[in-house]
């Protein structure tokens, strides 16, 4: 029985698992570096631990300290959010070795998608479509890769095994460049994650980005909650996301989302999750499994009426899940926008003290952030403040919803990107609904 | 009610506008109001077992220790763990106040994940105060010992 939870996170989604364990009547530790001594949320939470000084790699990171502040306080079960350990199979590990419960997956299946050529393996063995390529990590034997480039078609992508969420990639455009760009990936990768295995892949050109959200408990039950849409991003990183897709029809929602709950299935997934697929041409490609809670969880809530924190937490408690595929009905239309400190133009992070900060409200809308007034913002983490969600009964009415929360809310003291988000939804292409992954960098001229 | 919730009370105490607040849990109560002298109107009993914890009579409410902690260097604790004053339960105290250290020397042990860390003083000097008892839980950050 969980009684008390650990949350090994800061920021919003530090907030966010507090509410949840709120709703459940059960007791929450905020864990926090010497630069979030005054979070929102460690004021709020039941118990609070700083764990170590503003460096994440000494605090958010430091897996002892984390497992430590579980001892202490004589909590049973260790949230990791998203980011940080959430997706660190070593850490997951350690911390059902030590007692705890792991709010998520069993560490061999994070294991099993962090590495992202067994993923895709394993994914196939389930049925699941891939996008065309190596099948495997690419080898010594230049002229079968240049062959395997030629059968797929260029354009082709080098990834690397170890990387995901955009990092470690090069696009080749033609067999002159492809050895070369071989290497230098390979380099890239052994440097950022110790592992220089790379894959080789189609190169989509006009793909979205559309992911499906899946619910497991440890009783063989796996449903999914439909999908978002999430093409809006900058430099991989994702601006808005909505659900659900616009265009997908009820069957190839059916048919994509019956194939993933299959997979959870087939390799015991526990817990929340994600598909990624890159969908063009009317075609889904699985491209990576997100084995945690991701920040835009809130649309899947805002169309499903489910509260996907407090699912996480009773499926680690062993419960069964309550609802079955066909008690799921998805009503009307979610966007969030991401909120992040940060330079509308340039993008340079912002940190530093918000003077003055008023939240929007009405209707459909949801604020999901830790600010408040006189917060400051510290330098030490990644920019994002906040999430605005805004539900409607139409796609067509939560944009309009969307822009006036964004008229509304006020974040003085810093830069945010809202004026960013403004003129995105102020723009004929979104509003038409169905942009792919380059329609951001092409309207910022990137 | 242990010392954590009654230190939490304090804090939203000054960060808020109030003179005083007053609890009452079950059978317990506590009332912390805003004059020179804390009171406490009971100083109970734990009433769950919770090891790692405890409502030690020795804590005092951190206001009062504010005012009586000496003047010295503070040494921190580097991490998150359990304090014990001693390499075991029937062995004596590492070191106690009024004692003389130099740097290096071993103050108390703090276990984590089933491991026990030194801790050594970081300046010469003697022992001004000892914040922690055995067994009390100590964060990142805060002082356990008092060197003048």
């Amino acid at each position: 029985m969980i009684e008390k939870i650990v949350i090994a996170n800061r920021g919003e989604i530090a907030l966010r698992i507090l509410r949840a364990c709120r709703a459940l009547g059960i007791r929450s530790v905020a864990l926090h570096s010497e630069a979030d001594r005054s979070a929102k949320y460690v004021k709020l939470a039941d118990e609070s631990v700083c764990i170590g000084p503003a460096q994440s790699t000494q605090s958010y990171l430091n897996v002892p300290a984390v497992i430590a502040a579980a001892e202490v306080t004589d909590a049973n079960a260790i949230h990791p959010g998203y980011g940080f350990l959430a997706e660190n199979a070593d850490f997951a590990e350690r911390v059902e070795q030590s007692g705890f419960t792991f709010i998520g997956p069993r560490p061999e299946t994070i294991r099993l998608m962090g590495d992202k050529v067994s993923a895709i393996t394993a994914m196939e063995s389930a049925g699941v479509r891939c996008v065309p390529g190596s099948r495997g990590p690419l080898g010594e034997d230049s002229a079968k890769t240049t062959r395997l480039a030629k059968e797929i078609g260029y354009p082709v992508i080098i990834k690397a095994a170890a990387g995901g969420g955009g990092k470690g990639m090069r696009v080749v455009h033609s067999e002159a460049a492809l050895l070369n760009a071989i290497m230098l990936t390979h380099a890239e990768a052994l440097a950022a994650f110790g592992n220089g295995m790379v894959y080789l892949e189609k190169y989509l050109e006009r793909p979205r980005h559309v992911e499906f959200q899946v619910l497991a408990d440890e009783h063989g039950n796996a449903i999914h909650l439909g999908e978002r849409d999430c093409s809006v991003q900058r430099r991989h990183q994702k601006v808005i996301e909505e659900a659900p897709a616009p265009g997908i029809t009820d069957e190839q929602r059916r048919e994509i989302g019956a194939m993933c709950t299959e997979a959870c299935r087939r390799i015991g997934y526990r817990g929340a999750g994600t598909f990624e697929f890159l969908y063009q041409d009317g075609e889904f490609y699985f491209i990576e499994m997100n084995t945690r809670i991701q920040v835009e969880h809130p649309v899947t809530e805002a169309i499903t009426g489910l509260d996907l924190v407090v699912e996480q937490i009773r499926v680690a408690n062993g419960d069964a899940l309550r609802i079955e595929q066909s008690d799921l009905s998805l009503r009307g239309h979610a966007i969030e926008c991401r909120i992040n400190a940060e330079d509308p133009r340039n993008f340079t992070p912002s940190p530093g003290c918000i003077s003055q900060f008023h939240a929007p409200g009405g209707p459909g809308i949801r604020v999901d952030s830790h600010i408040y007034n006189n917060y400051r913002v510290p330098p030490y983490y990644d920019s994002m403040i906040g999430k605005l969600i805004a539900w409607g009964s139409d796609r067509e009415q939560a944009i309009a919803r969307m822009h006036t929360a964004l008229n509304e809310i006020v974040i003085d003291g810093i830069n945010t990107n809202i004026p960013l988000h403004r003129d995105i939804l102020s723009d004929a292409d979104f509003q038409r609904g169905g942009v792919n992954i380059h329609y951001l960098e092409k309207k910022l001229g990137m | 009610m242990d010392i954590r919730k009654i230190k939490k009370l304090i804090e939203l105490l000054e960060d808020s506008d109030l003179a005083e607040i007053e609890i009452k849990e079950g059978e317990e109560s506590i009332r912390i109001s805003r004059t020179s002298s804390l009171q406490l109107a009971a100083a109970p009993a734990p009433h769950h077992a919770v090891p790692a914890a405890p409502a030690s009579t020795a804590g005092a409410p951190a206001g009062q220790g504010l005012d009586e902690t000496p003047a010295g260097h503070s040494v921190i604790s580097p991490m998150v763990g359990t304090f014990y004053a001693a390499s075991s339960p029937d062995a004596k105290p590492f070191t106690e106040v009024g004692a003389e250290v130099r740097v290096g020397d071993t103050l108390c042990i703090i276990e984590a994940m089933k491991i026990f860390n030194e801790i050594e003083a970081d300046r010469d000097g003697t022992i001004r105060a000892v914040l922690k008892q055995n067994g009390d839980p100590v964060e990142y950050g805060e002082p356990l010992f008092v060197i003048g």
